[in-house]
């Protein structure tokens, strides 16, 4: 019984970190507030989606150090640390 | 037998024991879990829509009786004469067209241990989980002398519509040389910086088409959003024209009487030939119903899945719920829909919700080309949504005209993306 239980915990476990992994990473669902997710025309937000994972990583890097210029992307690029903003990256590079 | 088909065995006897103790979720995921949303506004939209990006297999219906949507951010424009009210209007075809099923009526009743909604003919929709986005309701007479009536002489505007044109035509039909008189209430309430930058519009209106009239703003509080920037602007555009009156110099307004659009407060009375009261709020009456919202008429949540903290498998997103340090705007809203829908959707099919992170940037315009930002990143701490120390805050307050213009032009720009986001 004991062996049951624990294999049925484990399933669910297995589950459990597949279904969370398809969860964006935090603060990434956000970035689409403003920088467009269709592409519909032109916008003067640059679109996230298919970008390249290390140009993601550089703007929201200088923007939060201050080596890049934002009205607002400096103030929003404080709010994350480096393993965040890697993740984020990864996600948007990885989309259509 | 051989390890490896004892081993199969086993796992096939603990799937099939895993389902034997949760077997109604086991056939709810079979036929697809149901979620509804109530409410097709920023938060309810986004999050419909963001439901089935996250899972296809879960069905979702969104309860909304208007068939058209009008969008409050940029109203204030249509107010001040610079925009038309259709480019506040969005339907629901495209959210259609993502395969949720739209019930178009209102929703009467939350039986929360029954897992059903009861709509206004009577039908009840069951669901697994329930995400509420009813937005604001006023408090009407919470106010003395401000009820339903008054709001057809004295418009607040703070939904948007109607009651939009109906100020717009008021501020159109004034003589040059009348008073105009908005009343901000007290926190919490829908939109923060939005009574100063209806204040902004209406004297950039008055003082392109009117110039010998003026404005003052009475306040229940001595500090708002945004403030240094604001005033610095109107110093600049708008000497002379408006005058803000705080709590502590007698801005808070005591009773209203409608028909002389008079304004008593604990100093004096100002009479207004055009007056817009903005009045207390509360969430939109389904939350009380429902049971999710406290005494202070707004919904506590979950931070990390916006889960009601009072009723079990209930979500409230948007202006409705006590989201901490966020403020009520759609930016937040949306925001907190996609937070909301990735954990419900993660919970539906029995998994731990992540810990999000969550944004929110207030666009307002001083005028045409002079925009200014507030922003935000949230996390949960100790129970509630709290700002990511360091970051965000408001434009610098020596920005050059430059990046007033820019912050201007975004501001369009991000109107349309998340009207695109909501609506399709």
């Amino acid at each position: 019984m004991r062996s049951v239980v624990a294999a049925a915990i484990g399933l669910a476990s297995i589950a459990a970190a597949t279904v969370a992994s398809a969860e964006p990473p935090a603060g990434a669902a956000a970035c689409s507030g403003c920088h467009p997710s269709a592409a519909r025309g032109p916008s003067p937000v640059t679109r996230l989606a298919g970008r390249d994972r290390a140009e993601i990583i550089k703007a929201m890097q200088d923007f939060r150090s201050g080596a890049r210029a934002g009205t607002v992307m400096d103030r929003i690029a404080k709010g994350f640390t480096d393993a965040e903003i890697q993740a984020i990256a990864a996600w948007y590079a990885a989309q259509r | 037998m051989k390890p490896t088909r004892r081993h199969f065995l086993e796992l096939g006897v603990a799937a099939t024991a895993a389902a034997a103790l949760t077997p109604r979720r086991a056939r709810a995921q079979a036929a697809g879990p149901r979620v509804v949303v109530v409410g097709g506004g920023f938060a309810g939209a986004s999050c419909a829509r963001a439901l089935r990006q996250a899972d296809a297999r879960i069905a979702v219906t969104l309860v909304e009786p208007n068939a058209t949507f009008t969008a409050c951010p940029f109203s204030n424009a249509v107010i001040g004469g610079l925009r038309e009210l259709s480019a506040q209007q969005f339907t629901y075809e495209r959210i259609a067209a993502d395969g949720i099923t739209l019930a178009r009526t209102s929703a009467t009743a939350v039986d929360a241990p029954a897992k059903s909604v009861t709509l206004a003919d009577g039908a009840k929709l069951s669901y697994d989980r329930l995400v509420l986005a009813p937005g604001i309701d006023i408090r009407w007479g919470a106010l003395q002398g401000y009820d339903e009536a008054a709001a057809g002489q004295m418009p607040h505007a703070w939904r948007a519509g109607e009651q939009t044109l109906l100020l717009r035509r008021q501020l159109e039909a004034m003589d040059d040389g009348g008073l105009v008189v908005i009343s901000a209430p007290a926190n919490p309430f829908r939109c923060p910086p939005g009574p100063y930058e209806r204040a902004s519009l209406i004297a950039h209106f008055l003082k392109t088409k009117k110039p010998k009239s003026k404005l003052i703003v009475l306040d229940a509080k001595d500090a708002f959003s945004k403030q240094r920037l604001f005033q610095a602007a109107w110093a600049e555009l708008y000497p002379g024209l408006l005058e803000w009156v705080p709590l502590s110099k007698g801005g808070n307004v005591t009773s209203v009487d409608a028909a002389t659009r008079t304004l008593m407060t604990d100093f004096g009375k100002h009479q207004a030939k055009v007056a817009n009261v903005i009045p207390p709020q509360k969430a939109g009456r389904i939350a009380e119903v429902a049971g999710v919202a406290d005494r202070s008429g707004w919904c506590p949540i979950d931070p990390a899945t916006f889960e009601s903290k009072l009723q079990a498998g209930i979500h409230v997103i948007g202006d409705a719920a006590i989201a901490g340090a966020m403020p009520k705007s759609a930016f937040a809203a949306n925001s907190q829909a996609k937070v909301c829908a990735a954990a419900v959707a993660t919970l539906l099919a029995g998994g731990t919700p992540s810990v999000p992170k969550l944004i929110n940037t207030c666009y307002s315009l001083v005028a045409p080309d002079y925009g200014i930002t507030v922003a935000g990143v949230y996390q949960p701490t100790g129970g509630q949504l709290a700002d990511v120390p360091g970051a965000g805050g408001v434009s610098p307050s020596d920005a050059p005209r430059e990046t007033r213009k820019a912050e201007a032009v975004l501001a369009e720009a991000w109107f349309r993306t998340i009207t695109t986001e909501a609506f399709g």
